[in-house]
């Protein structure tokens, strides 16, 4: 065909449900999401004060099953998964020879013949074929579980109290990063993973992804929390959520254009886990003394808002950098940014300045993450 | 969300109510809507002369900045400060929570501004409903 019409979106199994419930759709990567239900902000603060539940179905599943399947998850990503037991999940990325990402995912050991990688919407693709064709020498075999399961994050201080009314697994048995299987609405063997992406307690669990299954649960999950305030929430807070707690967005914080050292995630590189796709690179990184440029988080400490692109000055006028994700936050009540900024300049309390529409608004180098749960009293 | 009859509207979803030489600016429900959560007003000073159709300041809502189109050519007389606290007002009553005030230089703008019923016809397409 000489021309192609636009790609149909595509739709999450609650995408009808999203729309009944009067929610703001966005075409978010190619998926027709909900952006906001009651209000960005009325949503964040449900997940930081009570509880939110977000779908999060178009976010990718690849399994890795066989004997070699550890291995290979060992040549592909980053982190040592040698250091999973059974039931546990470490965050992790999967690097181009270069060092750079292909994506960061969430590695979950099933059982020692069996993984399951959850990776990010925009690039399910590109991650299945690379990693398709990278897990070739091992004996393990990749399925795109994708399109199977419904994914519903549950999300806040109140997220286990909801939960539980939901399951008779004891949730206090599953620790941050550490998942189970039990009955969850009536469903026998579904995943149940302390994972989030919200820098709050929480939980996601995957059930299967069919119309009428996936409309109860969320309406269970829904009125399970109820007394606790519980909103639906959208991508909208989920990127407030994460950028307050400074969790990495492909395509922001980290790209095919971007390292590990550079990104900051330096502390989920296992480079003495032995070779692994990228390790060369960025053993060379580390022998030349670190990363050119640096990830820092910044408050505008002038009026304005910080927005991904803008320009990072120095206080004499040179440029020095670009935010990668900048926003009003909502519950610090600051307007934050992520950039990234020449080593030498990655100073703590050092300032800058965001060219925000044309003007030279001051920020200050801050430590990251910006926010950060309290710890509970018991 | 009722669209008052007394106000004139700009396709980028500003109003203006008129009494004489002196025009009152704001943005529509629908705008507000659009945007979300507004955090953000950026107004110009009193005495910044303002042109129809060029962009006079923003408003920010926690995903998007929106740049705000003057309806009438004039000269800032009054702004609303109430906004710099409270920004969130715009969301809770777009067509009371006037931005600025300007004084007139040529009522006879206003002409091709758009009435209420041809702003919702507007809104309808745009929107596809």
């Amino acid at each position: 065909m000489a021309t192609s019409a636009p790609a149909a979106l595509r739709k999450t199994a609650l995408n009808a449900m999203h729309r009944r419930m009067g929610a703001k759709m966005v075409d978010f990567g190619g998926w027709d999401m909900p952006v906001e239900y009651s209000g960005l902000i009325a949503e964040h603060m449900a997940v930081r004060t009570g509880v939110g539940v977000f779908d999060v179905s178009h976010m990718g599943d690849i399994q890795l099953r066989g004997p070699g399947s550890l291995d290979a998850v060992q040549h592909i990503t980053m982190n040592d998964a040698s250091k999973l037991q059974e039931g546990q999940a470490q965050y992790s990325a999967m690097l181009y020879p270069e060092g750079t990402f292909v994506d960061d995912a969430i590695v979950h050991k099933f059982s020692p013949n069996d993984y399951l990688i959850v990776i990010n919407a925009g690039t399910r693709e590109k991650d299945f074929n690379w990693v398709r064709s990278n897990v070739r020498p091992f004996e393990c075999h990749a399925n795109d579980y994708s399109d199977y399961y419904t994914q519903l994050a549950i999300q806040g201080p109140k997220a286990g109290e909801t939960l539980a009314k939901l399951t008779k697994v004891d949730l206090s048995t599953i620790k941050g990063y550490w998942f189970k299987w039990g009955t969850v609405c009536g469903l026998a063997n579904t995943l149940i993973a302390r994972t989030g992406y919200t820098g709050e307690d929480g939980f996601e669990i995957y059930v299967p992804s069919d119309v009428p299954t996936s409309e109860r649960v969320w309406n269970e999950v829904i009125e399970a929390g109820k007394e606790f305030g519980i909103v639906p929430c959208g991508l909208g807070a989920r990127n407030t959520l994460r950028l307050e707690a400074a969790m990495s967005l492909y395509g922001h914080e980290i790209s095919e254009s971007i390292n590990v050292f550079e990104a900051g995630l330096d502390r989920f590189l296992k480079i003495e886990k032995g070779p692994f796709i990228g390790s060369e690179a960025l053993k060379k990184v580390q022998a030349a003394g670190g990363p050119a440029r640096k990830l820092v988080g910044l408050e505008v400490v002038e009026r304005g808002i910080a927005r991904d692109g803008y320009p990072v000055f120095d206080l004499h006028g040179k440029k020095i950098g670009e935010v990668t994700s900048g926003s009003p936050a909502p519950f610090l009540k600051k307007n934050i940014a992520l950039a990234y900024v020449p080593r030498e300049l990655a100073v703590i309390d050092s300032e800058v300045a965001v060219e925000i529409r044309g003007n030279a608004v001051k920020a200050r180098i801050v430590p990251t993450p910006f926010y950060r749960r309290p710890k509970k009293a018991a | 969300m009722a669209y008052p009859e007394r106000y004139k509207y700009t396709r980028e979803h500003e109003w203006v109510e008129v009494d004489g030489k002196a025009g009152t600016v704001g943005i529509t429900d629908y705008a507000q809507n659009s945007l979300g959560d507004i955090v953000f007003v950026d107004a110009p000073k009193v005495g910044t002369k303002v042109e129809k159709g060029a962009v006079f300041g923003s408003v920010e809502s926690v995903k998007a900045v929106s740049d705000l189109y003057s309806p009438v050519t004039g000269t800032v007389t009054e702004v609303n400060e109430e906004l710099t606290s409270s920004p969130e007002k715009i969301n809770s009553d777009a067509h009371g929570a006037w931005i600025i005030k300007v004084e007139l230089s040529d009522p006879a703008e206003l002409e091709s501004l758009l009435s209420a019923a041809d702003y919702e016809k507007f809104i309808a397409e745009e929107t596809g409903k």
